[in-house]
C-alpha cells in the first residue's frame, strides 16, 4: 500500500512525461556528482585535529579545519589586542541584549527598545571598542579588523540607510521642487556610481579636500561612503512602497485634518514599509556582502582577515585556501539567511492580522 | 440663532482648471449653517472637484472660498483648521487597512484634537453605535462589508466633531443592498442638523432631505433650487435631460 503511494507520488511529481523524467534523471546527476565529493573533502577526508600546517599536509587530505579553530579570534577581531578584547564581546552583547527583545514582536516598550538601539547602543559600542575616553586605553582603528569591522561597517550602513532612505524617498515626492530635484541629484548620483569608487574616493580623494591638520579616520570616512550609496538604493525601494499606497488615504488622512508628518508616519509609511519588506531586506543583504570591498581601501573586514590569515606560512596548506573561503561563505551564509528567515517570519505575521 | 443666515461656507466666482481642461467655470455657492445640499449632475461636470475644494484636497485657481469665516489660501495653518471642521467621506471609504475600526476613529481626535485616549474612544463608541455597528470596533476594515466599511468613515468623520460634512458620492461603490444602510444614516444625520454637502445620484435622498439641489454641467452650476422645484419644474434644458435620464421609467 505504502510502496504503492511512493510510485504514484514518484510518477507524479518526478516522471509526469518523458521530459519531466529527463530534467529529474539529470537534476539527480548533477546532485550526485556535486554533493558526494564536497562532503568527502569538507567532513569524511578532512583532518579535524592538529598543530600547524603538517597535520593537513598529504595526499587524500580534504578541508584543513584547525587552520580555522586555530585563527577564530583573528577572525573576530582582526588585530585588536587580546587583552582588550572583552571590550568588544561586552559592546556585542550589550547590542544583543537590545536586538534579541526587538525582534521578538511580543516584547513591549518597542519605541525605547528601537531608541536604545540606534542612539545609545552605538555610541556606547563605539567608546568600548574605540577606548578614546579617560580611564580607557585607546585602540586605533587600524587594529580593528575581522568580523567587527564587517559588523560595524554593516549595521552602521542598516542603521544610517534606513531613516535617510525614507528621508530620501519622501523628498523625491515632495510637492516642493527644491527638495524633490536636491533628492533627485543625490540618490542618482549615489546609485550611479561603484560602491568600489566610492570607497576609493572617501579613502584616497577626500583626504586632499580636507584643510590642512584635520584627519578623518580611514575607517570613518568608508562608514559614511557605505551609508550614503546604501540610502540612496533604500530611498528607490521605499519610493516603490510609497507608490503603492492609494491616494484616497492620503487625502483620507489629510481631510482629516492629519498633517503631513502625521500622515506619513501614521498612514502611509506604515503601509508602504510593509508591502517592500522583502525589498529592504533584500537591500540589507546586499549591503552586508558589499562590506567586503572595504578590503581594497586597506580595512580588513572579515574575509580580509581570512586571506591574510591565509598568507600565514605556518598554515600554508594545498586545502587551506579553499577551506578559509568555503567557511567564509559559511559565516557569511548564516547571517543572510538569518535576515531572510526574519523577514519571511515579519511578513507572515503581518499579515495575519489583517486581509486587505 | 440669530445668526442662522450667515453663509458658513461662501464660493465665490472660483475657477479651476487641470492643464488646459476647464474644470470649475465661476462658481459660486453659499451654504448656510444646518443647510443639506445635495449635488448632482452627470459624470465629469466638475461636483467633486467642487467639494474637494472646499477642504482644500484640491486647490481653486481663481475666486475666494471660505469656510466658517476662514479663506482658503496657500496658508497650511489655515488649511488645516478648515480641515478639523470639515469631515470627509469619499467613495472608495479610504478607511485606513493597518489599523482596526476603533483606531480608524480615535485617530485624528488624539493626534489632531490632542483628546486623551480614553475619551477619544468613549466618543468612537458612541458613533458608532451612531451608525449600527459598535460590535465590529476591534475588527480590521477589511474584514468587513462595503457598506459597514462607508458606515464606519462617516464615525470617523463625526469624531472630529465636524460642523461640516461633506460626501463624496458615498453610495457609488456599494452593492445594491447596501446603499440603504449607509443613506439611512445620512438621514439620520440630517436630521439632527448636520450642515451637508452631498454629492450623490440618490435622488431619493434628495427628496427627502435637501433643502436645495444643486445641478451642475460641465464645470458651472446651472441650477438650484429647493427638491420640489428642481424635479417637478426644472428651468434649464440640461437639467430636464439630466432628470429624464436619471429618473428613467
Amino acid at each position: 500500500m505504502t510502496v504503492n503511494a511512493a510510485v504514484k507520488w514518484l510518477k507524479r511529481n518526478l516522471f509526469s512525461s518523458w521530459w519531466n523524467g529527463a530534467l529529474t534523471l539529470l537534476v539527480l546527476y548533477i546532485v550526485w556528482s556535486a554533493i558526494p565529493p564536497f562532503l568527502d573533502w569538507a567532513i569524511v577526508h578532512a583532518v579535524w585535529s592538529g598543530e600547524g600546517r603538517e597535520a593537513c599536509l598529504g595526499p587524500g587530505k580534504g578541508a584543513c579545519w584547525p587552520f580555522i579553530f586555530a585563527n577564530l579570534d583573528q577572525f573576530a577581531y582582526g588585530r585588536y589586542p587580546a587583552e582588550l578584547r572583552w571590550r568588544v564581546d561586552l559592546a556585542f552583547l550589550l547590542g544583543l541584549a537590545g536586538l534579541v527583545p526587538m525582534l521578538i514582536p511580543r516584547v513591549p516598550a518597542k519605541l525605547w527598545n528601537l531608541g536604545y538601539l540606534v542612539v545609545a547602543w552605538p555610541m556606547i559600542a563605539i567608546v568600548l571598542i574605540a577606548g578614546d575616553r579617560p580611564g580607557l586605553v585607546g585602540v586605533d582603528t587600524d587594529l580593528w579588523g575581522g568580523l567587527l569591522v564587517t559588523l560595524i561597517v554593516a549595521i552602521t550602513g542598516i542603521v544610517a540607510s534606513f531613516p535617510l532612505g525614507i528621508l530620501l524617498a519622501l523628498g523625491r515626492r515632495s510637492e516642493m521642487p527644491v527638495i524633490r530635484t536636491l533628492s533627485i541629484v543625490f540618490i542618482e548620483f549615489w546609485r550611479g556610481v561603484p560602491l568600489v569608487t566610492v570607497l576609493f574616493m572617501a579613502s584616497v580623494m577626500l583626504p586632499l579636500f580636507l584643510p590642512q591638520g584635520v584627519h578623518l579616520d580611514n575607517l570613518l570616512r568608508c562608514l559614511v561612503g557605505v551609508a550614503l550609496f546604501s540610502s540612496a538604493y533604500m530611498a528607490e525601494v521605499v519610493r516603490g512602497g510609497l507608490q503603492a499606497v492609494p491616494r484616497g488615504q492620503y487625502e483620507a488622512a489629510r481631510a482629516l485634518g492629519l498633517s503631513y508628518w502625521q500622515t506619513m508616519g501614521l498612514i502611509v509609511l506604515p503601509q508602504a514599509l510593509r508591502s517592500v519588506i522583502p525589498g529592504i531586506v533584500n537591500t540589507f543583504i546586499g549591503l552586508f556582502k558589499d562590506t567586503t570591498l572595504v578590503l581594497i581601501v586597506g580595512l580588513f573586514d572579515f574575509l580580509g582577515q581570512v586571506r591574510i590569515q591565509l598568507s600565514d606560512m605556518h598554515w600554508s596548506t594545498p586545502q587551506g585556501a579553499a577551506t578559509g573561503y568555503v567557511f567564509a561563505a559559511l559565516v557569511y551564509w548564516v547571517f543572510c539567511f538569518g535576515m531572510s528567515r526574519y523577514s519571511v517570519f515579519m511578513e507572515k505575521r503581518l499579515n495575519a492580522g489583517q486581509i486587505r | 440663532m440669530a445668526d442662522t443666515k450667515k453663509p458658513i461656507i461662501a464660493i465665490e466666482h472660483v475657477d479651476k482648471w487641470f492643464d488646459d481642461f476647464h474644470v470649475l467655470k465661476d462658481v459660486n455657492l453659499s451654504v448656510a449653517e444646518g443647510e443639506r445640499i445635495v449635488i448632482a449632475g452627470p459624470s465629469g461636470s466638475g461636483k467633486s472637484t467642487l467639494i474637494r475644494c472646499i477642504n482644500r484636497l484640491e486647490a481653486h485657481d481663481k475666486g475666494r472660498i471660505a469656510v466658517d469665516g476662514i479663506e482658503l489660501t496657500e496658508d497650511l495653518k489655515r488649511i488645516d483648521e478648515v480641515r478639523r471642521e470639515v469631515g470627509m467621506v469619499f467613495q472608495q471609504f479610504n478607511l485606513f487597512p493597518h489599523m482596526t475600526v476603533l483606531e480608524n476613529c480615535t485617530l485624528a481626535p488624539i493626534w489632531v484634537r490632542k483628546q486623551p485616549k480614553e475619551e477619544a474612544e468613549a466618543t468612537a463608541m458612541r458613533f458608532l453605535e451612531r451608525v449600527r455597528i459598535p460590535e465590529q470596533a476591534s475588527k480590521y476594515p477589511g474584514q468587513l462589508s462595503g457598506g459597514q466599511q462607508q458606515r464606519v468613515a462617516i464615525a470617523r468623520a463625526l469624531c472630529m466633531n465636524p460642523k461640516i460634512m461633506l460626501f463624496d458620492e458615498p453610495t457609488s461603490a456599494l452593492d445594491p443592498e447596501m446603499i440603504k444602510e449607509v443613506l439611512d444614516v445620512m438621514v439620520g444625520l440630517a436630521h439632527d442638523g448636520m450642515t451637508m454637502i452631498c454629492v450623490t445620484h440618490e435622488m431619493g435622498f434628495a427628496r427627502e432631505v435637501a433643502d436645495r439641489v444643486v445641478f451642475m454641467d460641465q464645470g458651472e452650476i446651472v441650477e438650484e433650487a429647493p427638491p420640489t422645484e428642481f424635479f417637478t419644474a426644472p428651468k434649464s434644458e440640461r437639467t430636464k435631460a439630466f432628470l429624464a435620464q436619471i429618473l428613467r421609467g
